[in-house]
């Protein structure tokens, strides 16, 4: 079972994890106030940056027939989705850029390059996601309903597809996202599902509309002679941009060591158990400043989780802060490069396609989930134990208490073999 | 609907509009934009090739007095120039990357010709945005505009008798008025009783001699008043005997404002004053909170400074947007249409015009949401 206490997981005291969320508090508020010029030159050059390049890409497509071409275009304007959508759309919609007054970069009044609305999306993910971040049974984006990414979730037959279903996802990564979204406000609004005509549906209509009606018509049409050319060129960019986003989302979600959470843990939850819960929900992706921009600084997952509305640029100096604290209080602090972090989210995927009697760990003690009663056989001394080093006066908490865990377990393996 | 009112439909939330060639082309041109307007790709060219939000350039700054300076502006697409003399336009005005509104009288006549608008500001003390564009501003500055607004007004066709009582910048929104009349080359009978601190003080001293040598029918009293004391509303008959049957303009301090009124109400001829308060009202920190109004449902509330406007506007039955009540999924935000808010997380202060997250908002002092 997922963890059912966090402060027990932790291997902290109420006190500890109430300075923690201190800390924390204080990270928030230096960076709020010195928001500033820097800042809104920053996102404004972003939006002029795509908007260029979404344009070269376009005009460039009206030769498209010519493969050099069709190639350069179909590159910008896959660029210019992802940026539009993880550096702009997903923060401008947390607020991220609210502070600056703007109306027309404002999480009230920004639409996205998707097929889902806006509206729906913040509902879902704003609301849902970042409020209930990684509660099995509450945050729906644990395996966005498709996939069974934790032993906590019961194995049925379906699961056998998951590889399947998983190239399908992240291949129409956008249109999972949106009827995700669409479920969610249909559930919000309390909605009649044999009316085909409610406002969510109708909004979700009229949004797919533009969206397929501009990439796979319009467009096209323009481009007369080179019609299928620019056709192939939008779907390529679309899918190039569902592919990149579903890989960031995977790889900040679902690696070895983003932990699940139970209905009990957030019960009770004070503010600093709330931020110790992002932080060990959470897993980053080891990423240099160009990478760090095409992911939308979500490769700073656990960052933008602490933080969500402030400003994304601001993420990587964030990071250094977020991780000495973890040093501070011996917490992981889960990152690697993109492909081990997308190979642990694929394994998972994988393996939990299969019935757990098939499986070895426990969902207390497996890579994709652990709970705090993982340490009752092996760790057991350690978390009644003096939780300061006598020899070093360093902190012994969870870090020390997963890294002796493991030892303790291989071990054991040693023995039995 | 129509097929112009289906094309339109994407643009329909542009300013200005009902101009519907222009927005004839924007909203068949937004299939191909779509999510965003192609005002969105134009103002990367200019920055007044917008009418998504009204924008303006500053392209002079004129000084008036010592601590004052008119600012012409010529706004971009979709403003409308058909406002009327007395009205006040929303400045946005961008200073350390974040946008701070606030409202000046138009001192221009409105005049579709020249395609230009212009405020005169006064620097307050304390007033950080005023002293920044009396002192600060440079030309060619982008601002953003807000469509003029406001019941102080110069009537179609103006009243014969006319009385415009104002002090400091008070003349102002007079001074739209003035010019308006003047331009049109028919002015009506006005008495205008004007007071400033000294003769260097006053807005539009040479352009008031000039109207008043120009037209018989303008008489205008200017008061000195470190040297020559306040002007004493008794003495009203002395300087305009017929002010009872006069339309009265009023724009000044809130002390001479509250006089006026109480006197024009002793005499039961309230229907002919007309008043402009400019005190710009400040935040309530004392945490007392204050009245909520929700302007959507009309409901009204009295809350304390602990209590946020999202639980406010539950408390009194407005039908508020709420999501994650921790303030980090933005569900909540609407816009505040007057007063003050205050964060209480961080305790940062929120003007009129700034959009806030009502889950972790407080009212600081008298409100009114826009929900």
């Amino acid at each position: 079972m997922a963890i059912t206490n966090i402060t027990e997981f932790a291997h902290l005291t109420d006190s500890d994890i109430e300075a923690l969320g201190r800390e924390l508090d204080a990270i928030r508020r230096d960076v709020e106030e010195s928001r500033g010029l820097r800042d809104a030159r920053y996102i404004r050059r972003t939006i002029r940056l795509q908007r260029s390049l979404e344009l070269a890409g376009r005009l460039v497509l009206f030769g498209s027939r010519r493969r050099p071409a069709w190639i350069a275009g179909t590159v910008l304007l896959s660029f210019a989705k992802c940026i539009e959508n993880m550096e702009l759309g997903h923060n401008v919609m947390h607020g991220q850029w609210d502070w600056m007054n703007d109306p027309e970069i404002h999480s009230t009044t920004w639409e996205w390059d998707q097929t889902g609305p806006s509206e729906h999306w913040k509902r879902a993910h704003n609301y849902s996601h970042h409020t209930y971040t990684n509660i099995v049974g509450m945050d729906d984006d644990v395996g966005f309903g498709i996939l069974r990414m934790t032993r906590d979730e019961k194995w049925r037959p379906i699961n056998l597809l998951q590889p399947i279903a998983n190239v399908i996802l992240a291949a129409a990564f956008e249109w999972g996202i949106a009827l995700h979204d669409l479920e969610a406000q249909l559930r919000l609004e309390g909605d009649d599902r044999q009316r085909w005509n409610s406002k969510p549906k109708k909004e979700f209509a009229v949004k797919i509309a533009r969206q397929v009606g501009k990439d796979f018509v319009l467009f096209p049409l323009l481009t007369g002679p080179a019609w299928k050319h620019t056709l192939a060129a939008n779907a390529t960019a679309n899918l190039a941009r569902n592919l990149w986003t579903y890989a960031v989302i995977f790889c900040g979600h679902f690696p070895d060591g983003a932990e699940k959470f139970t209905v009990d843990q957030f019960e009770n939850e004070t503010r600093a158990q709330w931020y110790l819960r992002q932080m060990l929900g959470s897993a980053n992706i080891d990423a240099g400043p160009v990478m760090a921009f095409m992911t939308g600084n979500l490769c700073y997952q656990i960052e933008h989780h602490l933080f969500p509305d402030l400003p994304s640029n601001r993420y990587a100096e964030i990071a250094v802060r977020v991780r000495s604290l973890c040093e501070k209080y011996d917490l992981p602090y889960t990152t690697g490069p993109l492909s081990r972090q997308y190979l642990l989210a694929l394994r998972t995927v994988h393996k939990l396609a299969l019935p757990d009697k098939l499986l070895l760990r426990t969902a207390d003690d497996a890579p994709e989930t652990s709970s705090e009663r993982k340490f009752a056989g092996t760790g057991a001394k350690i978390a009644e134990a003096l939780r300061i080093d006598t020899d070093t006066g360093r902190r012994r908490g969870l870090l020390s208490a997963l890294r002796d865990h493991k030892a303790a377990r291989s071990r054991r393996l040693m023995r039995q073999s | 609907m129509g097929l112009k009112s289906w094309i339109e439909a994407p643009a329909a939330r542009v300013a200005g509009s009902n101009r519907s060639v222009a927005n004839l082309v924007r909203g068949a041109v937004t299939r191909l934009t779509t999510p965003l307007l192609p005002d969105d790709y134009l103002h990367l060219v200019n920055p007044l090739w917008s009418a998504r939000e009204l924008r303006g350039r500053i392209v002079e700054v004129r000084p008036e007095t010592v601590d004052s300076a008119t600012l012409v502006i010529r706004p971009g697409w979709g403003f409308d120039f058909g406002y009327q003399p007395g009205q006040y336009v929303g400045i946005g005005l961008h200073v350390d990357g974040r946008w701070h509104w606030r409202s000046y009288s138009l001192t221009s006549a409105p005049n579709i010709d020249n395609k230009l608008i212009s405020i005169t500001v006064k620097a307050m003390p304390e007033g950080f945005l005023s002293s920044h564009l009396v002192n600060g501003v440079p030309a060619g500055t982008i601002v953003r505009l807000a469509a003029p607004t406001g019941n102080f007004a110069l009537p179609e066709p103006p009243p014969a008798k006319m009385l415009f009582l104002t002090a400091g910048s008070g003349i102002t929104p007079v001074m739209s008025m003035l010019r308006t009349m003047d331009r049109r080359g028919d002015l009506p009978d006005v008495v205008h009783v004007h007071s400033a601190p000294t003769q260097n003080d006053v807005m539009f001293g040479d352009e008031l001699a000039r109207l008043q040598a120009e037209h018989s029918s303008l008489r205008c009293h200017i008061r000195h008043t470190r040297t020559g004391g306040k002007f004493a509303l008794a003495s009203l008959d002395e300087v305009c005997p017929d002010w009872r049957e006069r339309q009265t303009w009023a724009c000044g301090p809130l002390g001479m404002l509250d006089e006026i009124e109480e006197m024009w109400d002793r005499e039961g001829i309230t229907d002919r004053l007309h008043l402009e308060r400019f005190a710009v009202s400040r935040a309530d920190l004392s945490g007392a909170g204050g009245t909520v109004t929700f302007a959507k449902s009309g409901k009204v509330i009295e809350v304390d400074g602990a209590t946020t406007l999202l639980e406010a506007g539950e408390k009194a039955g407005a039908l508020m947007p709420f999501g994650c009540r921790m303030g980090i999924c933005q569900t909540c935000v609407v816009p505040l249409a007057s007063g003050h808010a205050v964060d209480l997380r961080s305790g940062k202060e929120h003007a009129e015009g700034e959009r806030i997250q009502t889950c972790i908002s407080a009212a600081a002092g008298d409100c009114t949401l826009e929900a």
